[in-house]
């Protein structure tokens, strides 16, 4: 064996082993969920394979104990209002600031950059007093607020491509007699789809699988999104691995098709989102 | 990136002839127009981030409970109490677990990156599997890794099939913990670094390794010069991202074991002081203690790296 091979295999036995690692719980959450509780109790170790691969028993009791359909219901509520809200808000901003100049441009662009410095985490405290006294705590509109308010990553993005659309564009629509407004909606917005697309796909995944701010701002519990309601399966399940695991399995699967139809558009989405 | 302040000495320049002079009023339209598309979105940012962040050293002075109608200003008795009583300052000591983690994390997703940019076979399968993690609900993880490390639970057995027989409670006691949990965190973020340096690393121009290749320099050699000087920009930013997540851990320990034994962060204890104990004064000088020190790291990255990429206007 030369040493280009030796160095080909121990290169694809990490990737291997990487793999195993990675998928390993995963695949051992899905064969638990599968389990009836007589076999969990019953079976030595949680590798063994389920008697019968299509119980679904523990899917259905996890889907209506654990008021799944409200949660996808509310999650789903928040992730259109929030994730369009972004999308205006950031596109608006971005339009505003790239294309007019103004008293206290300087200003408005060094506040908005300068949040992205701050983490939300920090300041929880208190904003949690004014969400509370605009009346909002324990309603949907808690999370829609702040999922809008707080994103400042969404608005870099769109700033990046405003700059790369043609200044020309709007001069020349301008000529004819369209106003700001016109231009922003009939020319920029659509320009705009592959920011759109970006900001949609990394907004949607960090708020369907956002726990900290549901958990502080929606305690009620028919206000529960899919973090919330599964993290509420800790108290009645808790021996109940089978249940649990359906559970979270049902969290999971939402995600894994989203990733397997989009995988490319999830990376470049990504990469734009972090490196900005 | 283009230069704005160059880019708005342009704009004022009219595009074509302008036949009369603007009226007033359409002057006064113009003038107002941007602020139309900005008052949405700075209402919200004043809202939601200022407003707090202001509030929020006036209630660090005060001994405040987060009810009472009245402000009890205190001083710096809060920020006396955060470095001095050890309870409270101990559990920065648990960051240092997690940023022992990012190490592993950052070197693990530099060489799968380096790796992965060459041709290798199923190698979108390897970079799907290694990216999916970072994209599953934080709750789910917590879950999974819950019954992974259960007695009896996947790791034990995994374990037992190699040989190795443990009753091990591998998050019984804090040191076992804590490493347990920054391993779950190593598997969860892995991923991002990981796609990060991949992004990074596919923009150094193909042609440069054939001419290095043509050199006789070997894949070290290629990774010393080539990669690590095109991926310096995302390479600190990762570093500065790992700093401030360190610091700010709450999600994984928070769902796996609530904090106990040992597992509780800086910001479980500042939600546990802020929204059990009714101690808001106290939570915030915590949380601005936080935040100044993210500031710092991150000042002092920029610093170092003064990087026009991160700088945008």
């Amino acid at each position: 064996m030369t040493r280009r091979t030796v160095v080909r295999t121990l290169v694809h036995v990490s990737l291997i082993a990487a793999t195993v690692i990675v998928l390993l719980p995963l695949v051992v959450v899905l064969l638990t969920s599968l389990k009836t509780d007589k076999e969990m109790a019953n079976t030595s170790g949680a590798l063994e394979l389920p008697h019968d691969l299509l119980n679904f028993h523990n899917y259905v009791t996890a889907f209506q104990d654990g008021e799944m359909l409200t949660a996808f219901t509310n999650t789903a509520i928040i992730l259109v209002v929030s994730v369009g809200g972004t999308v205006l808000i950031g596109s608006m901003t971005a339009y505003a600031i790239d294309r007019f100049t103004f008293r206290f441009k300087k200003l408005v662009v060094v506040l908005f950059l300068t949040a992205a410095l701050v983490p939300g985490v920090t300041t929880q405290v208190a904003t949690f007093q004014i969400v509370n006294s605009f009346g909002m705590f324990d309603s949907l509109w808690a999370p829609i607020a702040l999922y809008m308010g707080t994103d400042i990553v969404s608005i870099y993005i769109f700033l990046q491509f405003v700059r790369s659309i043609p200044i020309s564009l709007d001069e020349s629509a301008r000529l004819d007699g369209a106003n700001a407004f016109t231009i922003y909606r009939k020319i920029i917005f659509p320009l705009l789809k592959p920011a759109i697309a970006t900001v949609v796909i990394v907004k949607g995944i960090t708020v369907y699988n956002d726990f900290y701010i549901p958990f502080l701002y929606m305690p009620s519990e028919d206000l529960g999104v899919i973090s919330t309601s599964l993290f509420r399966f800790r108290g009645p399940y808790a021996a109940h691995w089978e249940v649990i695991s359906a559970g979270a399995v049902l969290v999971i699967l939402p995600t894994l098709i989203v990733f397997l139809s989009l995988q490319r558009f999830i990376y470049n989405g990504f990469m734009r989102g972090a490196t900005r | 990136m283009t230069d704005t302040t160059q880019k708005a000495a342009v704009e004022v320049i009219p595009a074509a002839p302008v036949p009369a002079p603007p009226s007033r009023r359409t002057r006064v339209w113009r003038g107002v127009t941007p602020w139309l598309f900005l008052i949405a979105p700075l209402a919200l940012l004043v809202t939601f981030t200022y407003a707090p962040l202001l509030n929020m050293v006036a209630y660090s002075f005060t001994d405040w409970d987060g009810v009472s109608p009245v402000l009890h200003y205190t001083g710096a008795e809060n920020y006396q109490e955060v470095f001095t009583r050890p309870d409270l300052f101990e559990v920065f000591w648990v960051s240092g677990y997690y940023l022992a983690a990012s190490v592993v994390q950052i070197v693990l997703a530099l060489y799968f990156a380096t790796v992965l940019s060459f041709n290798v076979r199923f190698r979108n399968f390897f970079k799907g599997v290694l990216f999916f993690p970072y994209l599953i609900n934080g709750v789910a993880i917590g879950f999974v890794f819950l019954y992974f490390f259960q007695d009896g639970g996947t790791l034990d057995s995994v374990l037992s099939l190699i040989g190795v027989k443990t009753d091990h409670a591998w998050l019984g006691t804090p040191g076992s913990a804590n490493t347990s949990l920054a391993a779950v965190s190593v598997w969860r973020y892995l991923g991002l670094n990981f796609v990060l340096f991949l992004g990074a690393i596919q923009s150094v121009p193909g042609e440069l390794y054939e001419a290095a290749e043509l050199d006789g320099a070997n894949r070290w050699h290629q990774f010393r010069h080539i990669i690590a000087p095109g991926i310096k920009p995302v390479l600190t930013l990762t570093v500065i991202l790992s700093i401030s997540g360190s610091l700010s851990v709450f999600e994984i320990p928070y769902i796996m074991t609530g904090g106990a034994t040992g597992t509780e962060t800086f910001v479980i204890q500042t939600v546990n002081l802020a929204f059990r104990f009714n101690k808001t004064g106290l939570a915030s000088a915590a949380a601005i203690v936080l935040l100044l020190i993210i500031l710092l790291v991150t000042w002092v990255q920029r610093r170092l790296v003064p990087d026009d990429k991160v700088d945008l206007v």
